[in-house]
């Protein structure tokens, strides 16, 4: 389970470096919205790995260790909120620019051949 | 009055928030309402900054640290806002600057955008929050709300110019809030708390494997503040983004830079000054390599430059540089001295970043560039140039601003970056105070540093002095500029602030050094926050994250 996540993680991240290294800035965003998957992946198991775990009660008095941790799930749901906000702020740029140049080069201009 | 007192900590968040969603819902055309409403939003946070800086330093609270508990949850579990000397200094910093830059658009460029006014409060309540938190998490979310509303500041007055700018921008800043969250993640996956304090207080009894998770997400969100603070080799954006950018927004910029450097300096001294000593001896020697290399960069980008708006960003690298190195030096008086040289570089440079704009109206017909942007951006009611008070003496003025705020920059006497400089010479070949006897022992790293500073001075100096000879004396077809009041009157609030701390030195410097002091006892802080209760009689309900 750990190694199919982690795995994956990585898979995510890589795919997304090399797609933010491209010259087109619609490579760009996918490989920004990639990363911003991986991260996301990335926070909701550093609450570890539970299968069929509840991350909340109404009792008292409980065993911990029966429950999932609730922080990261937390977290992981304002990282999304964020991430996506920004990443839409980006589009509109990307699409100012290309409106503005005429091209989707992240130069702005075409590369001479 | 302690409760009254302890609801003033929010307000350097509430008030830019509630007048920022205020100011969206008033119609573009309104102006000057908009102009007066924003004004009046920043003279109110000015006055609360002023009075927590007040409080901290009269130590209203115990120990000088205010402790603000959100929704009423006690300390590790719920989001803490804390506010100290250091905090109070750097929101009062702020909102002088955040004043100088609304003041000084008032005529141009508040009406080359939209939404100006809300994005201005919105990225001030996102630079006061990441000074007063005291949460990781939250630090994250008041980053992210600072640079959204970067990224729409930038691109006020739209331009390809700015907009090629803004992409870089934007995507290294998204790339960073990237690392931002794996580095929070990893620290709470080792420390199970978010909280700064109880972070501090959980790495000293933290096991092996422990351990290693945390210095490794300490080491990745290390990264993104360099980024944000623009370290060598990772503030390759800076310049090409400060020339780009409008005067008032380049201005708010230059403090943008030091956001990364006080949470460095804030996460350091607190977390990890008092942990295992060769962790502490080789961070310390990454921040002073790093700023090192900054410190060179600078000057050798200093002496390249040939545009007034690189200069301002080279400068800025240089600033950051000589912090960093100051920083990671890490002894109380070094710090106390960055501090004071982070003011008047802070103000010198924002100074110069307006006064920019201005000096190339020598240069080039005026306007044309606006002229431009405002078709771009199909607004109507451009400025009359006739209208508003105009200055006397515009050449004058231009030439004595210049000089002062380039003495500033590159520490020449009388003015203050002269005193920061010598100040932090001092410190760093005397540590430890005054010379008490004569077993002087010099260290290599301090004279390093010391070297360097001198160079990146001399170097601001060959590179301004040779514009403004080429501006202000061999220009043949110089004339003199209009200028408005409202585009003078910051430039000289800010130099005049530059002087009153050369003349009021002493003052400034023991104020500093109680805050450097304060820095680097966190065991206090530490108390204050773990130790405030919530207030009794108020029942905690939901609590939400952020």
């Amino acid at each position: 389970m750990e190694a199919v996540i982690a795995i994956a993680i990585g898979v995510l991240f890589a795919s997304g470096v090399w797609l933010i290294l491209r010259p087109r800035t619609f490579q760009v965003i996918i490989g920004l919205l990639l990363i911003s998957y991986a991260v996301n992946l990335f926070i909701f198991i550093m609450g570890r790995l539970w299968v069929n775990k509840p991350p909340l009660t109404l009792e008292q008095a409980v065993d911990p260790a029966l429950f999932a941790d609730p922080v990261p799930q937390a977290l992981v749901l304002t990282a999304i909120v964020i991430g996506f906000a920004t990443t839409a702020l980006y589009l509109v740029l990307l699409l100012t620019s290309r409106g503005l140049t005429g091209t989707d080069h992240v130069d702005g201009k075409e590369p001479r051949q | 009055m302690s409760f009254w007192a302890d609801q003033l900590i929010l307000l350097p968040i509430l008030l830019p928030l509630l007048f920022a969603a205020a100011l969206v819902l008033l119609s573009g055309r309104r102006q000057q309402l908009k102009f007066a409403i924003n004004l009046i939003g920043t003279l109110a946070l000015l006055a609360t900054a002023i009075t927590l800086f007040w409080f901290t330093d009269r130590e209203v609270w115990p120990q000088g640290v205010g402790v603000y508990l959100a929704a009423n949850w006690a300390a590790p579990f719920g989001i803490a806002l804390v506010v100290d000397r250091l905090s109070a200094l750097m929101l009062t910093l702020c909102a002088v600057i955040a004043l100088a830059a609304l003041v000084f658009s008032y005529r141009r460029w508040s009406r080359a955008g939209v939404h100006f006014h809300s994005l201005f409060q919105f990225l001030l309540a996102g630079i006061n929050g990441s000074f007063i938190t005291g949460d990781l998490f939250n630090l994250f979310v008041f980053f992210e709300i600072m640079l959204a509303a970067s990224y729409g500041l930038l691109l006020l007055g739209l331009q390809s110019e700015r907009i090629r700018a803004s992409m870089q921008y934007v995507v290294i800043n998204l790339v960073a809030s990237s690392f931002f969250l794996i580095g929070v993640a990893l620290i709470y996956a080792a420390a199970g708390t978010l909280n700064m304090a109880d972070l501090a207080v959980r790495a000293s009894t933290m096991g092996e494997s422990e351990r290693l998770l945390l210095e490794i997400g300490a080491a990745v969100l290390a990264i993104v503040f360099l980024i944000k603070s623009a370290v060598w080799p990772l503030g390759f954006w800076l310049p090409t983004t400060y020339a780009a950018a409008a005067p008032p927004v380049a201005a708010m910029l230059v403090l943008m830079t030091k956001v990364g450097i006080y949470v460095l300096l804030r996460l350091w001294q607190l977390v990890f000054a008092e942990q295992a000593e060769l962790l502490n001896a080789l961070s310390g020697a990454v921040l002073v390599t790093g700023g090192l290399l900054t410190l060179a960069f600078g000057t050798i980008g200093m002496l390249g430059s040939q545009e007034l708006g690189r200069m301002a960003g080279f400068s800025a690298i240089i600033s950051s540089g000589t912090l960093l190195a100051a920083l990671g030096y890490g002894e109380p008086r070094v710090i106390s001295a960055a501090l004071f040289y982070l003011i008047s570089s802070t103000l010198a440079v924002a100074a110069f970043m307006l006064l920019m704009e201005l000096i190339e109206r020598i240069r080039k017909p005026s306007a044309a560039v606006l002229a431009l942007t405002m078709e771009a951006f199909a607004i109507d009611d451009a400025p009359e140039e006739s209208a508003g008070v105009v200055i006397p003496a515009a050449m004058a003025f231009l030439g004595l601003s210049f000089v002062a705020s380039a003495l500033i920059m590159a520490g020449l006497p009388p003015l203050s970056g002269f005193i920061a400089k010598f100040a932090l010479f001092h410190a760093l070949l005397n540590p430890t105070g005054m010379f008490t006897d004569n077993t002087y022992v010099a260290d290599p790293l301090a004279w390093t540093i010391l070297a360097l500073i001198i160079l990146s001075g001399l170097a601001a100096i060959i590179s301004l002095m040779r514009y403004g000879v080429r501006t202000f004396w061999a220009a043949a077809d110089a004339t003199a500029p209009r200028l408005q009041l409202s585009e003078a009157l910051p430039i000289t609030v800010l130099l005049a602030l530059c002087i009153t701390i050369s003349l009021a030195a002493g003052p400034t410097s023991r104020y500093l050094d109680r805050t450097a002091d304060a820095l680097h006892d966190p065991g206090r802080y530490i108390e204050r926050v773990m130790s405030t209760p919530a207030v009794p009689g108020v029942v905690s309900t939901t609590g939400g994250d952020s």
